[in-house]
């Protein structure tokens, strides 16, 4: 699988505020269909470099390649037909719509870019997506009156509902309890069997248990890539990330 | 989810309102035809500014001038042209429609308390200009167009009846097309860029597209109700471009129910017989304006329908 | 007159009005910087100054200066009630949420114009200048009361910014203008602070009309043209920025003096001064001093 062209390709990437260094000439890979995790202290610059990548941020200088185009001066609303969806590290849906608006946002959205809305296509895009997520019973309920972790559940519903090439998950079990984390996990590996997964997660057990490779930022450089095993044993990692006292 | 019964019930709903404002034709004494005559016609205007304020959630001080472009597009070519009314009318339309999307790509860029101010100043310069070209416009004074030229395919808008069945005509047109609108992915697109403007943005919506095709619309609305306001009434004057009926569609549109399809309508109705009673007991129906947008926007925000429906009936649309 | 001479007196006029101007524009830019709220009525609190001001000088008999001193302290006093009450039973109830509070400050206006005509009338009523001086320039003879007009203004100026940057009362304004919360955390009572900060915009409004009705009349629809005006200089000035406001009054002051005693057309000088004035919010939101408004 060496010679296939990366799904997403940064090169040089950097982001400078005034004068902090966010992200500083960082080279990434990720693979079609990978679960990739980002993990590194707070402040490390995971939210800047995945805002980069959906475009919610403008570089100061790099390239960001995205199956083979690049991407770099795309909007935000165009990398997101183009295949990137994001889901929000705070929650952030429409709690004064039904969660089958919210849903029927992405659907339609992704319709209108197929051709024609129709309501049928719409009710069985929203169904699906709901289903994925369980929460097919939900449909009528107004999103802000749903408990805390199935709001995330919507978060993700939404961007699922996108059928993106890639799914953007910043912090997805934040605030979530150990059961729901279960079913989290679960949930994402279904995910992964057609889309590639871009994790950032504070959880170390999620993260060891769902990626296949782990990328670790510090002061907005990569430190470190490898699978987990290589990462566990990683020094550098350990002195930054683990040795913080973080958690 | 949007099940058929409700749909059903909401078409039969606004066909109802529609047929009981044609029977009104007949019932009604001649003063209160007269009066919705006009209310009909400005209920369109607040129609249309309820497209922008209610749905987008973007709140013009401006709407004077899309309204006034309606009046003007349409007034001075029938005035120094000598074009006959259909053209006039949609002159009118275009002019509105034009102003609305320059208007739009320079205002959309800012947001809130800008957007507010911005639009307010562009109306401002454009009731000067109708203040300055006072050759065409005679400004405050204004044109009274010709009672002969104001004739469409031999019916003449001068007669009470045939003006009462336009106005309805183009009210009933303007508010099936918002119904359909707002029903559609189209007008979920417009209330949730102004539930959450960043959320839409990573769903793949060019929110900026959308804003702009929602403040043409809406100007279209507004220039179609001025220009029919010119041609039915007769006169045309700076005093419709000026910041006060910027404020009357916003007062309307708050007092109706913000993004509620018949909303506007109500809204226009009550406030034009509120002030029509109060000018009968007092000259200061100004401080019932005032009065009424203080106490709406204190403890009614959602206005009489928006009310009804958070209460008793959530299908309305 | 040859073109020197007519220029400087459309300075001085354009002083003059910057003048003015400045008062007004200050008390609006103080009250959008702190709270947030642009206060459509602050107009009408510019008129509701001079109607007042009329009422206690014709209320005094004898020298017209003493008419003039004790409307220049009870107007302040009336209109700054007036906008303390407003401020409590409406912008507080809206907890100052920026798009319902321009709603109901247009309300305030319709209500405030309409007492004005009720109960003061439709006439424009003149008041006397305190004091009758004329200074002879070698081409003209200038009124010695607008020259009063500049030099009061300058020291009320400089009394607001002493207010604002020496004092404690200054300090708690700049601190809840920066981070109300944090504010809030550290003990400041924001809320008093708001209704403080409102009452005294409306008040420099209300002084700026007392100074100016010698020369102008006082009429219920004066406050439209300040209005317009002092949303210029805010906006040019940076919304918030009181260095910006001071300066963009005198700039805009200035130019319409001379726009308005050299040139034809006025509507033509305000429709285009607009115009530029919309085009630089829209391309330079943050004006040409202050920050951005949000």
């Amino acid at each position: 699988m060496a010679a296939v062209t990366p799904l997403i390709e940064t090169r040089g990437l950097t982001r400078h505020f005034g004068g902090l260094k966010a992200v500083e000439a960082v080279d990434f890979q990720l693979e079609e269909g990978e679960i990739r995790a980002i993990i590194g202290p707070n402040g490390a610059g995971k939210t800047t470099f995945v805002s980069l990548i959906c475009g919610r941020i403008a570089p100061t200088s790099g390239e960001i390649i995205f199956a083979g185009r690049d991407i770099t001066r795309l909007a935000a609303h165009e990398r997101v037909l183009a295949g990137i969806a994001y889901t929000f590290q705070i929650t952030s849906i429409f709690p004064r719509l039904t969660v089958y608006d919210n849903v029927a946002l992405p659907v339609q959205r992704r319709l209108l870019k197929q051709g024609r809305v129709t309501q049928a296509a719409l009710d069985d895009g929203v169904a699906d997506a709901l289903a994925r997520v369980g929460l097919s019973d939900r449909a009528a309920t107004l999103a802000g009156s749903l408990a805390y972790g199935h709001q995330r559940l919507l978060e993700v519903a939404m961007g699922l509902a996108l059928q993106p090439r890639l799914l953007i998950l910043d912090e997805p079990t934040q605030g979530l309890s150990d059961g729901e984390i279960e079913g989290f996990i679960a949930l994402v590996r279904d995910i992964a069997r057609d889309a590639t997964v871009l994790l950032i997660e504070h959880n170390m057990p999620v993260v060891m248990e769902l990626a296949q490779k782990i990328t670790v930022l510090n002061f907005g450089q990569v430190l470190a890539e490898g699978t987990p095993a290589e990462i566990r044993g990683n020094v550098a990692v350990q002195d930054a990330y683990l040795g913080t006292g973080h958690d | 989810m949007s099940g058929t019964v409700s749909t059903t019930r909401v078409v039969a709903l606004h066909l109802a309102i529609i047929a009981l404002l044609f029977a009104a034709n007949f019932v009604l004494p001649e003063y209160h035809r007269g009066v919705f005559s006009r209310v009909l016609v400005l209920a369109t205007f607040a129609m249309g500014y309820n497209i922008l304020f209610g749905y987008t959630g973007l709140l013009s001080l401006g709407h004077a001038m899309f309204f006034a472009a309606g009046l003007y597009g349409a007034g001075l070519p029938l005035y120094h042209l000598g074009w006959n009314v259909p053209l006039s009318f949609v002159s009118g339309i275009a002019a509105g429609g034009v102003l609305a999307a320059a208007i739009g790509v320079l205002a959309l860029r800012t947001t809130g308390v800008a957007f507010m101010i911005v639009t307010l100043m562009f109306a401002q310069v454009f009731f000067l200009a109708t203040l300055y070209f006072t050759t065409w416009t005679r400004g405050e004074e204004g044109l009274v167009l010709p009672q002969q030229a104001r004739n469409a395919l031999d019916i003449s808008l001068t007669d009470p009846s045939a003006r009462y069945m336009i106005a309805l005509a183009l009210f009933s047109v303007v508010l099936l097309i918002v119904l359909r609108l707002v029903r559609a992915p189209y007008g979920r697109t417009l209330i949730a860029i102004r539930e959450n403007e960043e959320r839409m943005r990573m769903l793949g919506y060019d929110v900026f597209r959308a804003k702009l095709s929602a403040v043409i619309l809406s100007g279209l609305f507004c220039a179609s109700a001025g220009a029919a306001y010119g041609l039915l009434f007769g006169y045309i004057g700076s005093g419709f471009a000026s910041i006060q009926y910027s404020i009357l569609p916003l007062l309307w549109v708050l007092l109706g129910g913000a993004a509620t399809t018949l909303g506007p309508l109500l809204g226009t109705l009550f406030m034009f017989y509120i002030i029509d009673y109060t000018s009968g007991l007092t000259t200061a129906y100004l401080l019932f304006v005032g009065l009424a947008l203080i106490l709406l926007i204190l403890f009614f925000p959602k206005g009489l329908l928006g009310s009804v429906r958070e209460r008793w009936l959530p299908w309305l649309p | 007159m040859g073109f020197g001479p007519l220029f400087l007196l459309a300075t001085l006029e354009g002083l003059v009005m910057a003048a003015v101007l400045a008062l007004t524009a200050l008390g609006l830019s103080l009250v959008f910087g702190v709270m947030r709220v642009v206060n459509v009525a602050h107009g009408e609190f510019f008129m509701l100054g001079a109607v007042v001001a009329w009422a206690v000088s014709t209320a005094f008999a004898g020298h017209p200066s003493i008419g003039f001193v004790a409307a220049l302290l009870v107007a302040p006093l009336v209109v700054g009630a007036a906008a303390l009450v407003s401020e409590r039973l409406v912008l507080r109830r809206l907890n100052y949420d920026p798009e319902a509070t321009i709603v109901a400050t247009i309300g305030m206006l319709y209500i405030i114009q309409q007492l004005a005509l009720t109960f003061y009338g439709a006439d424009a009523r003149p008041v006397q200048a305190p004091f009758n001086l004329r200074i002879q320039f070698p081409w003209f003879g200038y009124s010695g009361y607008k020259l009063f007009v500049i030099a009061a203004a300058i020291v009320l100026m400089l009394a607001t910014w002493f207010l604002l940057a020496r004092t404690r009362i200054g300090l708690v304004m700049r601190a809840t203008q920066y981070d109300r919360e944090t504010a809030q955390a550290f003990g400041i009572p924001v809320d008093r602070v708001y209704a403080g900060v409102f009452a005294l915009g409306a008040m420099l409004a209300a002084v700026a009309a007392v100074l100016i009705v010698p020369i102008q009349q006082a009429h219920y629809l004066m406050g439209r043209d300040p209005l317009l005006l002092a949303f210029i200089v805010v906006i040019i000035g940076g919304l918030g920025s009181l260095r910006g406001t001071i300066v963009a009054a005198i700039f805009i002051g200035v130019s319409d003096g001379i726009i308005s005693t050299m040139f034809y057309s006025p509507t033509l000088a305000k429709m285009l001064a607009t115009a530029l004035v919309a085009m630089l919010l829209v391309f330079r939101p943050q004006g040409l001093f202050g920050t951005a408004v949000r």
